[in-house]
């Protein structure tokens, strides 16, 4: 194996090496499975509950893809809004950082009271966690063109649409996606979380039930459901970013 | 050549008096960028601006193509006034800044997008459009990196295309802000001569701004020197056509350079010693 193969396999080796060890210490220390479930009594779990946890975990699946798909309009759109003029700029940005640096765990008992146990407290957490990194990531990515290109633009008539639509939007796209990437993985968070108090149905809920009920094999198995789904979709995101905008990543393949 | 003869037809740049300070308040303190720029440029006429950094040479330039407005004064530029962005120019910065995800062509093609009356026909006469990109591109030494992408070019092919980009839409003005300063020696000199065939064959006028000395003296029909805000001295440069690299080792060429360069000297030490001045 040269070092190349060992660069993209070292993840999966690492992984196979943290659960051996994780295996060793259960059995060498034998660690009550209610303590700290060894990974053969969680692989154990997993199976003995697959299909309750397939309907929990399709249930966050979806859920969190909905407040993601909220995020990614209203994202785009008020970055699009403050990337594109300086007045709107210096008027929301600092209001968005603000509420940005609220827990927004903190919201989902207000959430519960406006829209009961259910879909809406969870899918609003995830759009709620998820919108900032796409708004602020678009609207760097407009708000940083080159000067001496736009007096290029300018000089030939472009209005401030004409560059928009040429130049910022297409340059807007990698930090797009490098946003994407992030806040996938943030909607999960705040699916799990909103689910763990405000619903009864999907992975939080799954873990908060099987914490109550001393399963704790199933509470680890629900919580590596959610930590894969969060990776699936975080490569699915790269992939796509790696094919849509490799002008922007040359130096990982070129020259 | 004949036709650069001086004449007494209206000239085709017509700068009077012009000052410029950046805002209200600048101008009520007398904070002027630039100050009574006086300038006559005939039609096809090649001028070099020449002065140190932060002289208002850049400032110059958006007067030049209407990206800003004069304070005072006014500017005519082909008979008209300017009153906004002048689409009859074509601009190219020492950055060439072209867009990444585009190829060299496409990059090209870009004012082809925006400036009437290609705008309109874009679609539909494209092809033909991309025939006449290419057809520049390969002028200025580039066929078979067309289709690149920028990222793929050297620094200096780089400006090429950025120049080929700010002569797509065939202007009658074409404005260089040190367009070569970030390139080496050798092929900046490949590029004056370039930027030398485009202009003997198509007869544009050129503002070109630069701190080199050399590259104005080679390259323009008049050089002009500019002091803080304004200019301070116009030199014809009398050095027959076509013009060639070997002239630039010629005792005519140095000693032309060399007194371009006292008045640059000359002028620096005077409001260094006038302001004190902090600024190198």
């Amino acid at each position: 194996m040269n070092s190349k193969q060992l660069q993209t396999w070292s993840p999966w080796i690492l992984l196979i090496v943290l659960v051996l060890l994780w295996q060793l210490a259960c059995s060498a220390f034998d660690v009550s499975e209610f303590i700290f479930p060894s990974p053969t009594r969680i692989a154990a779990q997993f199976w003995e509950f697959k299909l309750i946890i397939a309907a929990h975990a399709w249930r966050t699946f979806w859920v969190t893809m909905t407040g993601f798909g909220i995020a990614i309009v209203v994202g785009v759109l008020l970055g699009f809004v403050i990337g594109s003029s300086r007045l709107a700029y210096a008027a929301v940005y600092p209001l968005m950082t603000g509420f940005n640096a609220l827990p927004k765990a903190a919201f989902v008992p207000i959430l519960v009271v406006w829209f009961g146990i259910g879909v809406g407290p969870a899918i609003l957490t995830a759009f709620l966690i998820s919108f900032f990194p796409i708004m602020v990531n678009i609207a760097t990515g407009l708000a940083t063109l080159e000067p001496e290109l736009e007096d290029v633009l300018r000089v030939l008539g472009a209005r401030r649409w004409d560059v928009l639509i040429k130049v910022g939007l297409p340059r807007s796209l990698p930090y797009f996606y490098a946003s994407l990437k992030v806040a996938i993985t943030l909607a999960f968070v705040g699916t799990t979380v909103s689910e763990m108090t405000a619903a009864n149905e999907g992975i939080g809920y799954l873990l908060i039930s099987a914490g109550s009920a001393m399963q704790m094999g199933l509470a680890f198995a629900g919580l590596l459901v959610v930590g894969a789904m969060a990776m699936l979709m975080y490569e699915i995101f790269s992939v796509l970013e790696r094919r849509t905008t490799g002008w922007a990543h040359r130096g990982a393949h070129n020259s | 050549m004949a036709a650069t003869e001086p004449s007494n037809d209206k000239p085709f740049v017509d700068f009077k008096n012009v000052w410029l300070a950046y805002n209200a308040e600048l101008a009520a303190a007398n904070h002027f960028a630039v100050e009574a720029i006086d300038l006559q440029v005939r039609q096809g006429e090649f001028i070099a601006i020449v002065g140190p950094s932060g002289c208002g040479k850049s400032t110059f330039m958006k007067l030049a193509t209407g990206l800003k407005m004069p304070t005072r004064g006014s500017i005519h530029i082909d008979g008209q006034a300017v009153t906004g962005p002048l689409k009859i120019s074509g601009m190219a910065f020492q950055a060439p800044s072209l867009l990444p995800w585009r190829t060299t062509v496409d990059n090209v093609l870009l004012p082809l997008e925006i400036v009437e009356p290609y705008r309109s026909s874009f679609k539909a006469k494209r092809a033909e459009y991309v025939e006449r990109a290419r057809k520049l591109l390969q002028k200025v030494g580039l066929a078979g990196y067309e289709d690149k992408f920028p990222w793929q070019l050297s620094g200096g092919m780089q400006q090429r295309a950025s120049i080929c980009r700010a002569l797509i839409h065939e202007p009658k003005m074409l404005l260089l802000d040190e367009p070569f300063g970030a390139l080496d020696a050798f092929t900046r000199e490949d590029l004056w001569c370039i930027l030398r065939d485009l202009w003997t064959e198509q007869q544009f006028n050129v503002i070109l701004v630069t701190h080199d000395l050399r590259e104005s003296v080679f390259l323009a029909d008049t050089v002009y020197v500019m002091g803080p805000g304004r200019f301070v001295v116009k030199k014809h440069i009398d050095l027959p056509r076509p013009r060639d690299l070997e002239l630039t080792y010629t005792p005519a060429f140095t000693d032309i350079v060399h007194e371009l360069r006292g008045h640059i000297g000359a002028h620096r030490t005077a409001t260094q010693a006038a302001t004190s001045s902090t600024s190198p």
